[in-house]
């Protein structure tokens, strides 16, 4: 049990250094996709939703479970889709042009 | 944990790394995104193995679930139009908050009440945190989605006392927690909770209703990482790898992207979420007296740009997009292009309601984003620019933001430095000051200032006619 503790709280805190790392190098003109992105991951919590609802044994436990299930996947799909159309805007590939070096 | 699912959610996790590194370009961005959604797909199916499915009737209500869901997320994320964009980033923030809350009760209803699984303390300051910061994000991104779609509260609603009963309620909190970890002295553990989840609601509302309009941005992105840490707390709870990492991910990106946006606005973010821009509130009637400005019609600045303008820079803001004339500003460049003029645009950190969400509206009507230069990078070309035209934008091109003897909601806010330009246009429906409420002494400079004052689209479209017809 400690042990698996100790792992757990090991990961946390490199996936945080790692957070701060990837996001410092956006720049400002995807930051809107970024956070919509971002947003879609934290549907991640669908998982914990699907695991809650499964293990759901009476009338309360079930209600929870499912409204966490509807919300959770309102997330993820909500949030890779309007990303998804978001950055489609951004046009086929091109090179970036840039002026402030020439 | 079985083995095979713990590899699922690491290949879900490194996806998730991967797909927002390639967001770093807007090449790639695309790709980035899909690559997120398959690891999302991976940590789903592997879920489907841990999750203790031993019935034909959870595997029904678990499809049910997830049907009705993505059913929703997908219709409201094809529907919404590009400038209610952050309310819809609110609306899917303040779900994801929501689930990681009620999982966590869920757990712990199991736990105190039908006396399945096993209680830790670890695990049980887990359900706290889970519980207390994803109610947090789910109350205040409502109140965020209810302002940015103007349906209620709009602008900064205070009452007095208001940061007592914030500091009562969260201490509220706290007492209930601790309660509940020594394991139930004064209130039934449960019972507890259930005060915790009504206090932390009102908690997140009245931590939003005071923010006006222009900080929206900046909650709306911390609300984001509040509600990645939940979802990371309800990882804990639930000793889920895949919870942990994505939560604390997206908790930590989310905080660095607040930060990097107060920086853009010039206040540290105490002061908004303390503050309020409350204060700001009556600002810009003090200097409201007839004072002399430079006002022309269409045609003569169209004259103008025709004939004495060779390069101009555009710097877009909101009301450009609530008169939804992107279509029109493009139709003016597009006119000015052909005279061989050279055209960019200046795009403030906080153009739009989001950062980079200008960016997204100007190359939804077909601007490539080359033309789209960050402030520092615009900023040098202002002082070779025959013309800046402002549209529906104030406060991010206003000087005195950097003069130390106006006090201001915006001191010390990095703007564009569009007084540098030989002249400056505005177009402008009024005088009115913008969302901070700070007047701008460019418009009474009756040298360097032309004021045409339309709404963003007709006067785009005057504009564009007057350049083609002179």
């Amino acid at each position: 049990m400690t042990s698996q503790l100790l792992a757990q709280l090991a990961i946390f805190v490199i996936s945080a250094f790692l957070g701060f790392e990837l996001i410092s190098r956006v720049p400002n003109l995807l930051h809107t996709p970024l956070m919509s992105a971002t947003n879609a991951i934290h549907g991640i919590v669908l998982v914990g939703a699907i695991i809650a609802l499964a293990s759901a044994s009476d009338g309360f436990t079930t209600t929870v479970g499912m409204i966490a299930v509807i919300f959770g996947a309102m997330n993820v799909v909500g949030g890779f889709w309007v990303t998804n159309r978001m950055l489609g805007m951004f046009g086929p590939p091109r090179k970036r042009v840039k002026k402030r070096e020439e | 944990m079985q083995v095979a699912p713990f590899i699922a959610y690491l290949a879900a996790a490194a996806l998730f790394i991967y797909g927002i590194r390639r967001l770093r370009t807007p090449e790639t961005a695309r790709s980035g995104n899909t690559l997120a959604a398959v690891g999302m797909a991976i940590a789903l199916i592997a879920t489907i193995f841990v999750a203790d499915i031993d019935n034909v009737l959870s595997v029904g209500q678990i499809s049910v679930g997830v049907l009705i869901g993505s059913v929703l997320g997908a219709v409201a994320a094809q529907r919404v139009q590009m400038t209610a964009m952050p309310q819809m980033v609110a609306a899917f923030n303040g779900v994801g908050g929501g689930a990681a809350a009620l999982v966590a009760v869920s757990e712990f209803y199991r736990v105190e009440a039908l006396g399945q699984g096993h209680e830790t303390l670890v695990a049980t300051i887990a359900v706290l945190l889970s519980v207390i910061i994803g109610t947090v994000s789910f109350a205040g991104s409502t109140i965020a989605f209810i302002k940015l779609q103007e349906l209620a509260l709009t602008g900064s609603v205070t009452f007095p006392l208001q940061q007592v009963v914030n500091a009562a309620i969260f201490v509220g909190i706290l007492l209930l927690s601790a309660n509940i970890l020594a394991g139930g002295l004064v209130l039934s553990p449960l019972v507890s909770l259930y005060l915790i989840l009504g206090a932390s609601l009102l908690l997140g509302v009245l931590f939003v209703i005071p923010i006006g309009g222009a900080d929206m941005p900046i909650v709306i992105s911390l609300l984001n990482a509040f509600t990645g840490l939940a979802a990371a707390a309800s990882g804990f709870v639930l000793s889920n790898y895949a919870l942990i990492i994505s939560g604390t991910l997206v908790g930590a990106s989310g905080t660095i992207l607040t930060r990097l946006m107060s920086g853009a606005l010039g206040r540290p973010l105490g002061k908004i979420i303390f503050a309020g821009i409350a204060a700001s509130g009556g600002g810009g009637s003090e200097q409201q007296e007839d004072r002399e400005v430079n006002d022309k019609s269409a045609g003569e600045v169209g004259e103008y740009l025709a004939d004495d303008a060779e390069k101009v820079i555009i710097v877009p803001g909101y009301g450009l997009a609530v008169a939804q004339a992107q279509q029109a500003m493009r139709d003016l460049v597009e006119t000015l292009e052909s005279e061989g003029k050279e055209v960019l645009f200046g795009i403030h950190p906080v153009a739009g309601r989001m950062p980079g969400h200008m960016n997204v509206l100007l190359t939804e009507v077909g601007i490539p984003y080359e033309k789209l230069y960050d402030l520092e990078d615009i900023n040098p070309e202002f002082d070779d620019a025959d013309a800046a035209i402002i549209v529906g934008a104030n406060d991010v091109v206003n000087p005195s933001a950097n003069d130390p003897e106006v006090e201001s909601p915006i001191s010390g806010m990095p703007v564009l430095t569009v007084e540098n330009a030989e002249h400056v246009i505005f177009i402008k429906r009024s005088l009115s000051p913008g969302f901070a409420g700070v007047d701008n002494p460019l418009f009474y400079d009756t040298e360097k200032t032309m004021m045409l004052f339309s709404d963003a689209k007709q006067g785009l479209q005057d504009l564009n006619e007057a350049v083609k017809n002179s």
